[in-house]
């Protein structure tokens, strides 16, 4: 840099030549301004779409909701029916999920991180969870349909609860098998390599010292596998779930028509029982023509939507308290 | 050491229970861990093995038999032909070949049957598998399926990838720590509810903006879909985007570009690969999604005609998805026609979804960049 002087471009002004860069720069300052307004434009559509709808639907639905329609079965006139089927089939059906789904999950997630060989097999496996997971829920069905209802039908009875736990538990494994895995591999090899040191053989060091620490972690993904099947329509659709119904399953006929007892008392007349959720109840609501029953969509969906939000919290609040214990 | 040891109440490992602990807890969890192989080959077979009962329906044998009367029978007049017809259609599928054998006619063999089937699933123009007249035409759930798509993923194209840029580029952490979660908010809403909001919200409202707009539509469906799929395209976009190392943003930005510049000329085409898996992967959940599109589509298969309806976003349709629903709610009996229909129309669904998830598997793998 002997020569500060700004000496002109060989080429500029000569006749002929490519014209000078011209910078523009008010030009390209306002397109990047649009730009960033378009880029927040759509951040704040997206917030004003799900205002809109939450809006919506508490507008609708929220004075619909009180004792009578959380213990009405359903009913011809919209005024008379409730949820109280709905909900009962519901919590069974989560109840079963939640105990195939997470002892299975849990056990698969703990094969692939902790004792598999990297074989073929394994990686077969692995593979074959990504795909799982882009399965749309509806083939799910056609799954429990077929393989559940059909071809079990002599234990499962058919189109019940059983069956229907069945197929939620299947499509939300791949959840719970990544999320196992995600939380123990944050355990540090330490731990492990401690344990083995010592002796402990490796289920001995997974049981009392790893799966521990990760079990926050892991019960975080089986809370948002439950929260993902709590709202699953289409495969119980598919599988032939019931969109009338005036009973609850199990032997309790009055209140509190769900008692967990039940399960050891008479557990055909529960998982062998016909049923419904809260997410084919509204579908039916829906999809019928008075305003009235609207509005009980619009309640039924305030009250999934709660327990929706109820259920994730508690994930977040686990999440937030397993970071706390790592750091 | 060749002597026992005494038994001097030493504390002992008790190698041999825990080796064979650890044996069966191994099985077990490899079990659990095969569970999810036999998932897939569950769903698998069963589409497969009733997708072949479907084709080879007697059903379709009959229809075929029906058709081939002219070239069987030459010399027999029109209203003999139609009498003769309405005894094959009457005749009990499951004893064909005895009914055969009292009209003296020889019915077209099982593997005829398929491959006219096949056809007609493959050509037909009409989809009316419920009704006397059967007609099975696969593509008019197809296109309504893309009709929705199409205009699900105009909406979350857009939005999802400017979402993903704000999120990534524009906003602060504290910001984005605060507009993750409303983005995990849109991805848990269960579909029925935003079934509802498409059916009884959003269609009402836009039929104030276009009266020619039907109760049910493929419109309504396919925006609220695409506000569904929102959520996916940002987060797996954002998450190629912010793949890309900061060298390149600071290089480019260096250079005297604009900070839209440096986005849409470098950090974009960088996170190409990511984010066209991204649209792709949510392409196939907008394809396999249900109840949106069966709340705020409608149950009117659209014949592909010169009228054009089948690619009509005003006027009801009906997808893939709604048509199994719509079979569903119906008491399909098991082995009926049209229970074998609805794992036709899965496998089909399934075939299209799973090589939508491949071709975005291979997509990063093939052109993903690394930096390192």
């Amino acid at each position: 840099m002997v020569d500060a002087s700004p000496s002109p471009l060989p080429d500029s002004g000569a006749p002929g030549a490519e014209p000078r860069f011209v910078s523009r720069r008010s030009q390209r300052q306002w397109l990047d301004r649009l730009f960033q307004v378009l880029a927040w434009g759509a951040t704040l559509v997206a917030i004003a779409v799900l205002a809109w709808l939450l809006v919506d639907i508490l507008s609708q639905g929220l004075g619909r909701i009180d004792g009578q329609f959380l213990t009405s079965f359903p009913s011809r006139r919209a005024g008379k029916a409730g949820i109280l089927a709905a909900l009962a089939g519901t919590f069974w059906v989560m109840v079963t999920v939640a105990a195939v789904a997470f002892p299975v999950g849990v056990g698969a997630g703990l094969y692939l991180q902790e004792f598999a060989a990297d074989t073929w097999l394994t990686r077969l496996i692995e593979i074959n969870i990504g795909n799982l997971a882009g399965v749309p829920s509806i083939i799910y069905g056609l799954l429990g349909l077929a393989a559940f209802a059909r071809l079990l039908q002599p234990i499962t009875g058919g189109r019940t609860v059983l069956s229907g736990a069945l197929t939620l538990a299947l499509l939300v494994l791949p959840i719970i098998i990544v999320a196992t895995r995600e939380a123990l591999r944050a355990v540090p090899d330490s731990v492990r390599l401690a344990g083995l040191a010592l002796g402990g053989t490796r289920w001995q060091v997974v049981w009392d010292h790893v799966l521990p620490a990760a079990f926050p972690g892991v019960l975080t993904g089986v809370i948002l596998a439950l929260s993902r099947a709590i709202g699953e329509t289409a495969p119980l659709i598919a599988l032939g779930a019931l969109t009338f119904v005036p009973f609850t399953p199990g032997c309790t006929e009055g209140f509190p028509y769900v008692n967990p007892l039940d399960a050891v008392r008479c557990p055909a007349a529960i998982w062998q029982s016909p049923f419904t959720v809260m997410p084919i109840q509204i579908f039916n609501w829906i999809s019928r023509p008075q305003q009235a029953f609207h509005e009980n969509a619009a309640a039924a969906i305030i009250v999934l939507m709660g327990m929706l939000i109820l259920m994730n919290s508690v994930a977040i609040g686990l999440r937030s308290r397993a970071r706390k214990f790592q750091d | 050491m060749t002597e026992p040891l005494p038994s001097t109440g030493l504390w002992q490992p008790k190698r041999r229970r825990s080796r064979l602990v650890e044996g069966l807890v191994r099985a077990v969890c490899f079990i659990f861990a095969a569970i999810s192989i036999l998932t897939t080959l569950g769903i698998i077979l069963t589409l497969i093995f009733e997708t072949f009962d479907f084709f080879f329906d007697p059903f379709f044998r009959q229809a075929l038999w029906v058709e081939q009367l002219p070239q069987i029978l030459p010399e027999v007049s029109e209203a003999q032909r139609q009498a003769l017809a309405d005894q094959i259609q009457a005749l009990n599928p499951k004893q064909l070949s005895s009914g055969a054998e009292a009209l003296g006619l020889r019915p077209p063999s099982p593997v005829a049957g398929f491959f006219y089937a096949l056809g007609r699933f493959f050509t037909d123009t009409r989809w009316t598998p419920l009704f006397k007249s059967a007609d099975f035409g696969i593509f008019v759930l197809i296109s309504a399926t893309l009709l929705t798509t199409a205009i699900a993923l105009l909406v979350a194209i857009p939005l999802g990838l400017l979402i993903a840029i704000t999120l990534s580029e524009y906003s602060a952490p504290a910001l984005r720590q605060a507009l993750k979660p409303v983005l995990e908010l849109i991805a848990g809403v269960p579909s029925v509810v935003f079934g509802y909001f498409a059916l009884l919200t959003v269609t009402p409202f836009l039929q104030r903006l276009i009266p020619a707009l039907q109760g049910f539509n493929a419109l309504s469906a396919g925006l609220v879909l695409g506000v569904s799929i929102v959520p996916l395209v940002a987060s797996l976009s954002e998450d190629a985007i912010r793949a890309v190392p900061q060298d390149l943003r600071q290089a480019a930005l260096a250079m005297g570009a604009t900070k839209r510049e440096t986005i849409q000329a470098v950090v974009l085409p960088a996170a190409l690969s990511g984010i066209v898996a991204a649209i792709i992967l949510a392409m196939s959940r907008a394809i396999g999604e249900t109840m949106i599109v069966t709340l705020a589509g409608g149950q009117n298969p659209q014949p592909i005609d010169a009228s054009l309806n089948f690619i009509n976003p005003l006027v009801p349709v009906m997808t893939m998805t709604a048509f199994i629903v719509q079979v569903s709610l119906g008491d399909a009996p098991f082995g009926s026609l049209a229970y074998k229909t609805i794992f036709a129309v899965g496998m089909s669904l399934f075939l299209i979804t799973l090589s939508l998830n491949i071709v975005s598997y291979w997509f990063v793998r093939r052109f993903r960049e690394k930096y390192e």
